[in-house]
């Protein structure tokens, strides 16, 4: 059709996908150096595992525990600051390498960089803004000055590029680390980046949002409470097989826990806007109107979504998606006049002195006690804003440093100088949009898949040194269209992140000039219904919606070339949409 | 497959047993002499079989054994013991990372990669055509490969439909070929003292093309140049050193005059910019004045060890993959970059010597690599490149002839030899269209030349440096013309004649003046002690097939013992690549305090380093 470079493209990788390397170790990780500890092909980690396991066989399993035990240690950060530890230096793999393949074969960016490629960008047009995901958003420019590197890569792509501005493509949590770029680079220094507030409208023609985590995700909460969800963590989707039980020992989720809570940026994607985005004990904005059968249905009957809410409105009463974690079944389920709650608080007030444990591994748990633990239990239900307490409560330590970090609320003033600091920057509830009404703003997501929506718990009656909470597999829906299978609460999105994450902030937060959007920048929502591989030639498929497998999606991939080849969100035909989310947006009671 | 060669040897011992017993019970009644053994024993073809499937049963277990052994072997046994480098003392004393690094790769080590293609290349999009992981594409497709690195010819830039870059960052050039390091261990050792990814960049560019075109195909100076500030500002406004390494050396030179010229030929930058973003420029194996080695490459895609490309990756070109004509090929590769062009020699008759003189006048060759191992570690390090002189010698090397036809040529005294003629570099055009029709589509400039023009050049003459250039144009008028817009490879009367303003000039250090930065440091740092080609006897090709090269280096002049002549090659003191005058001399001479060429006078070190073979 003729298109050609035009605007300089950067990508914004997300949490997990990026490539992380080694640059300086304890003992047992040596010749190590500059290999990858996370992403690549985990190549040199899996043969290095396997010599030793040979090895080891006729000695004692305690190699056995080390090794993993030694990748887990260098892989985490430090507890208290959420930096290095001492004498270990783990660094993110720098240009397009980084996070164009996960894992052999698992492509994260590669599609979408070889048909770039194929209408003439190359490396001086495209730039991967890799960064350690684990830190917390500001700490990549105290470590690794990364938020420097990356405007001035800009204004370096800008200024060769004959003064065309850049088309931002985050992904994932990306999305929430380029708003808060956007932010930090207009910011006057020490605490930002000193560009102006021009900065953005000079810079930037478009940011294309693929699978946004806007306002958090359910996911990350399961992830901090208690490591698991259907998928046990983030971590263990990604490396299938890597962190299984019999690498770990016994007490693998231990050691997912303590690794996964030494990192910032899982802070970052607590669910935001609490009871007003999320619902609350009573009622949330998706109301019951997604069918989670959907995944079989669709199969047959793509073109059907139309009418798929009108069947399920009957048999999907009870979805109380606004209470993110319930205890039991029955709590789920109850009316909130029925449900008896003893006070989170008064709790804490009679809280005892914590039991001193001879766990050797740290987690909070082992130090809150019983009491606490059954503090939880009787508060039975919490929403997306009593979650915040809950995570208090349990990991004071953990929240007492995300929470220098990450905000989670709503702001009532916008202009209150309070939100000039860094931690409301990656909250779009808390923060302005920049003064840039050239710019556009794409919310690209994959909708379709059941997404964990909200959980029912259960308290373990374990020994001593394990985690006191788990997800009540056991709790069924009862029909096959349930929304509740395995504990877990499914409504549409993406697999990772819920369609109210993901769209909200471009069907109603931004659109229009609103107090998030002063200068009115035009928001558009672009959603890919899932359609799972036809065969198994189609690998994962050109018409997926999942959240990663969407960036081999054709249409988005359309979609990005054509920006980036100079069309505008109009030209691409604006909204694009299959879920009910402007319906949602209605239920939403965000002052604007 | 152990137990398969187990078992049938069992079976064979069992059969022969059997027949044992059989046979001693006939012995009772029959007679048997032991020449009537001789049918008892296996047939011819049993005891062949029987020996086979013990050498497999052999071989099975020595390798099960030896897996065994080094799957039980501790992790840290299976790796080559690495001597710790001097970053872990340095460590030790407590030295930490300050200034951001900035390293420069050279020719040849910088990897490449494909971003689009013709159809033969087919599924290596973003994998490495050069450099980095395995050659293993070359070895596969190698017509194909030689197709893509090579250039187009009138413009040396990216021929049509064929995108070919630089890879990247750190790994760009940390290895050249798998265990073959190129930055890697230095690196490694300024990672034990603190730096990562946001005080240490490495500065790839693509080799081949000029150093003027990187800016205007990738915009590679105007990279780099930003990358400097960066991390000058991000590093807490700390100078950057600078590490170019072999031709790094003349492209950091030409960025440093690029930077400060104003646009559009320049960066824009202002005369501060060297003073304020850059403490030291630490020179490794540095080509100032060229390196006659690019001589021999262009001229006929030889050299002592066959051309730069073969000797970094030896055996890729045989001629086994290419067919009969691999230099010819590699040849017509290698003159579309403009690259080797920086490298021909600088300065002329001046710097590298006339027919009957030239500044390393006796140096003694010692080709046994005994002394250097002999040298205790305790000597001083620095300037040892002059310690030879001044023994005398039976056999004066001529180096100033660059390149001589016939041994006798590269020895008389030249008021014996014709001079070289100008007038003669002209070619006649009728022989040239015949030759066109006879040979088809041609390969190299050599084929439109008649066989006249050729013999002429070789006619007992020899040519020094300056008179080379005049020969390089007749011989590959078209390639000159293309990288003479580029490069220049004089001596300037007037620095300050406007003229000089031209990107041509800037990687040449005779013809710039360094920019006004006194408070930076220059380094030299080169090894010496290995024999270095210097200069060449050629002879005639005895082949006259179309598209050959006509000329090539004479393997059958040997000089007497002692003397540098070996091989046809004349040798000099050098890194095995860069002979000690190029590397040296803007150091020693040409930069030392104030001079025309560094006139805020700078500060310029050299620091030797004598090589000794690995134990």
């Amino acid at each position: 059709e003729g298109l050609t470079v035009n605007h300089p493209v950067v990508f914004v990788p997300g949490i997990v996908t990026g490539g992380l390397e080694l640059w300086e170790g304890h003992q047992c990780a040596e010749g190590l150096f500059r290999k990858r500890l996370w992403g690549g092909s985990f190549g040199e980690l899996y043969k290095r595992l396997e010599v030793i396991r040979e090895a080891s066989i006729k000695l004692t399993d305690f190699y056995m525990k080390l090794i993993p035990l030694c990748w887990a240690q260098h892989m985490s950060l430090d507890n208290e600051t959420g930096l290095d530890p001492p004498g270990i230096r783990v660094r993110p793999v720098s240009g397009l390498v980084a996070a164009d393949y996960f894992a052999a074969g698992y492509f994260v960016w590669a599609v979408l960089i070889a048909n770039l490629a194929q209408i003439g960008y190359e490396e001086k047009t495209m730039y991967m803004a890799a960064y350690d995901w684990r830190l917390s958003f500001q700490n990549t420019e105290v470590r690794d000055q990364t938020l420097s590197r990356i405007k001035s890569n800009i204004e370096l792509m800008v200024a060769t590029n004959g003064g065309k501005k850049v088309v931002v493509i985050p992904h994932s949590m990306g999305v929430l680390y380029f708003l808060h770029f956007m932010k930090w680079v207009e910011a006057p220094p020490p605490m930002g980046g000193g560009g102006g507030s021009e900065w953005c409208a000079k810079h930037i023609k478009a940011v294309m949002n693929i699978g946004g985590p806007f306002l958090g995700v359910p996911k990350s909460v399961s992830g901090l409470f208690s490591v698991e969800a259907r998928d046990i963590a983030i971590a263990r989707t990604f490396a299938p097989g890597f962190l299984d039980k019999d690498v770990f020992g016994l007490q693998t989720f231990q050691h997912l826990m303590r690794m996964t809570r030494t990192w910032d940026s899982t802070m970052s994607m607590i669910p935001k806007g609490g009871e007003t985005i999320w619902g609350g004990l009573d009622w949330s904005p998706e109301g019951s109107s997604f069918n989670c059968g959907a995944k079989t249905l669709r199969n047959n009957s793509i073109n059907n979504t139309d009418q798929i809410p009108n069947i399920n409105l009957a048999n999907m009463k009870n979805v109380n998606y606004g209470r993110i974690i319930s205890f039991g079944k029955d709590v789920a389920e109850a009316h909130s006049s029925k449900i008896e709650r003893v006070d989170l608080l008064d709790s804490m007030k009679a809280d005892m002195l914590a039991n001193l444990t001879n766990c050797d591994i740290w987690i909070e748990y082992h130090d809150i006690g019983d009491h606490r633990i059954k503090a939880v239990t009787d508060y039975k239900v919490y929403t997306a804003g009593s979650i915040l307490d809950l995570l208090h409560f349990v990991s004071p330590k953990l929240m007492a440093r995300g929470g220098a970090h990450f905000s989670y609320g709503i702001a009532d003033n916008l202009d209150d100088p309070k939100y000039q600091h860094y931690k409301y920057w990656s909250n779009p509830l808390e923060t302005k949009l920049p003064d840039a009404p050239d710019m556009e703003i794409y919310s690209m997501y994959g909708v379709g898949i059941p997404t964990e929506r909200a959980y029912v718990y259960k308290v373990t009656t374990a020994t001593d040194c394990s985690i006191p909470f788990q997800i009540d597999t056991s709790a069924e829906g009862g029909s096959e269209d349930s929304c509740l299978k395995g504990g877990v609460f499914s409504a549409d999105g993406d697999e990772t992140v819920p369609v109210l994450s993901a769209g909200l902030m471009a069907a109603k937060g931004w659109r229009g000039k609103t107090r998030f959007n002063p200068s009115g920048i035009p928001t558009y929502i672009r959603e890919y219904s899932h359609a799972p591989p036809a065969n198994l030639l189609e690998g994962r498929g050109t018409q997926s919606g999942a959240h990663v497998d969407i960036m081999g999606n054709f249409a988005l991939i359309e979609d990005v070339i054509r920006v980036a080849a100079g069309a505008t969100g109009k030209e691409l035909g604006g909204d694009h949409v299959y879920s009910d989310i402007f319906k949602w947006a209605e239920r939403i009671n965000l002052q604007l | 497959c152990t137990s398969v060669g187990y078992e049938s040897f069992e079976i064979d011992e069992k059969l022969d047993e059997k027949e044992e017993d059989v046979l001693s019970a006939n012995n009772f009644t029959l007679e048997i002499n032991k020449k009537r053994k001789q049918p008892k024993r296996q047939p011819k073809e049993w005891r062949c079989l029987d020996s086979c499937c013990w050498i497999i049963g052999y071989l099975c277990t020595t390798w099960w054994l030896l897996l065994f052994f080094y799957h039980c072997l501790p992790v840290t046994l299976l790796r080559v013991p690495e001597l710790p480098g001097p970053g872990v003392r340095l460590k030790r004393e407590g030295l930490t990372a300050l200034h951001p690094v900035v390293l420069v790769p050279g020719i040849v080590t910088g990897g490449l990669e494909l971003w689009e293609g013709r159809p033969c290349a087919d599924g290596l999009f973003r994998k490495r055509l050069w450099g980095g992981g395995s050659f293993t594409q070359i070895f596969r497709r190698p017509l194909c490969l030689l197709e893509h690195l090579s250039l187009h010819y009138e413009t040396g830039l990216d021929p049509q439909g064929i995108r070919v870059r630089a890879v990247p960052g750190l790994v760009g050039a940390d290895y050249f070929a798998p265990g073959y390091f190129v930055w890697a261990v230095l690196i490694e050792n300024l990672a034990k003292i603190g730096y990562e990814g946001k005080n240490l960049h490495m500065a790839a560019y693509d080799w081949r093309l000029s150093f003027q075109n990187t800016e205007i195909r990738d915009h590679a100076l105007a990279r780099l140049k930003s990358k400097i500030e960066l991390m000058y500002i991000s590093n807490g406004y700390k100078k950057v050193v600078a590490v170019p390494h072999s031709m790094g050396v003349i492209y950091f030179l030409h960025f440093l005059k690029w930077v400060e010229t104003p646009p559009p030929m320049g960066g824009g930058g202002g005369p501060g910019w060297c003073a304020k973003h850059i403490k030291a420029v630490m020179n490794i194996g540095p080509a100032f004045l060229g390196v006659p080695k690019a001589v021999s490459n262009l001229f006929s895609a030889e050299g002592k060890d066959v051309s730069y490309i073969r000797a970094m990756a030896p055996g890729v070109f045989d001629s086994e993959i290419l067919g009969l004509q691999t230099f010819e090929r590699v040849m017509r590769m290698a003159r579309t970059w403009d690259s080797i062009v920086s490298l021909l020699p600088k300065g002329g008759e001046v710097i590298w010597g006339n027919m009957d003189r030239s500044p390393e006048e006796g140096h003694v060759c010692d080709f046994s690599k005994k002394s250097h191992s002999k040298t205790s570690l305790t000597t001083n390090n620095v300037n040892n490149s002059d310690v030879k002189r001044g023994f005398l010698v039976k056999d004066l090397a001529n180096y100033g002839r660059i390149i001589s036809f016939g041994k006798p040529a590269s020895v008389l005294h030249s008021s014996k030899l014709p001079t070289a003629d100008s007038k003669e570099f002209s070619r006649t055009s009728t022989s040239e269209n015949f030759n066109n029709f006879s040979c088809g589509e041609a390969w190299t400039e050599y084929d439109e030349m008649s066989r006249q023009s050729i013999q002429n050049v070789a006619a007992d003459k020899a040519y020094t440096t300056t008179t080379l250039l005049d020969l390089l144009r007749f011989v590959a008028p078209k390639m000159m013309r293309r990288s003479e817009a580029h490069f220049s490879h004089g001596i300037a009367e007037n620095l300050d004649d406007p003229k000089y303003n031209h990107y041509k000039y800037w990687s040449n250090p005779l013809e710039t003046k360094l920019s006004d930065a006194p408070d930076m440091e220059i380094y030299c740092m080169y090894g010496v002690g290995i024999p270095t080609e210097r200069s060449y006897v050629y002879k005639l090709s005895p082949n006259s097939r179309c598209k050959s090269i006509p000329y090539q280096i004479d393997n059958s002049v040997h000089g007497e013992d002692g003397s540098c002549l070996k091989g046809g090659v004349y040798f000099a003191d050098g890194d095995e690549s860069v002979p000690v005058l190029s590397a040296g001399f803007m150091c020693a001479k040409g930069w030392r305090g104030r001079t025309r060429f560094n006139p805020s006078g700078i500060a310029t070190y050299i620091r030797e380093y004598r090589h000794k073979p690995p134990t």
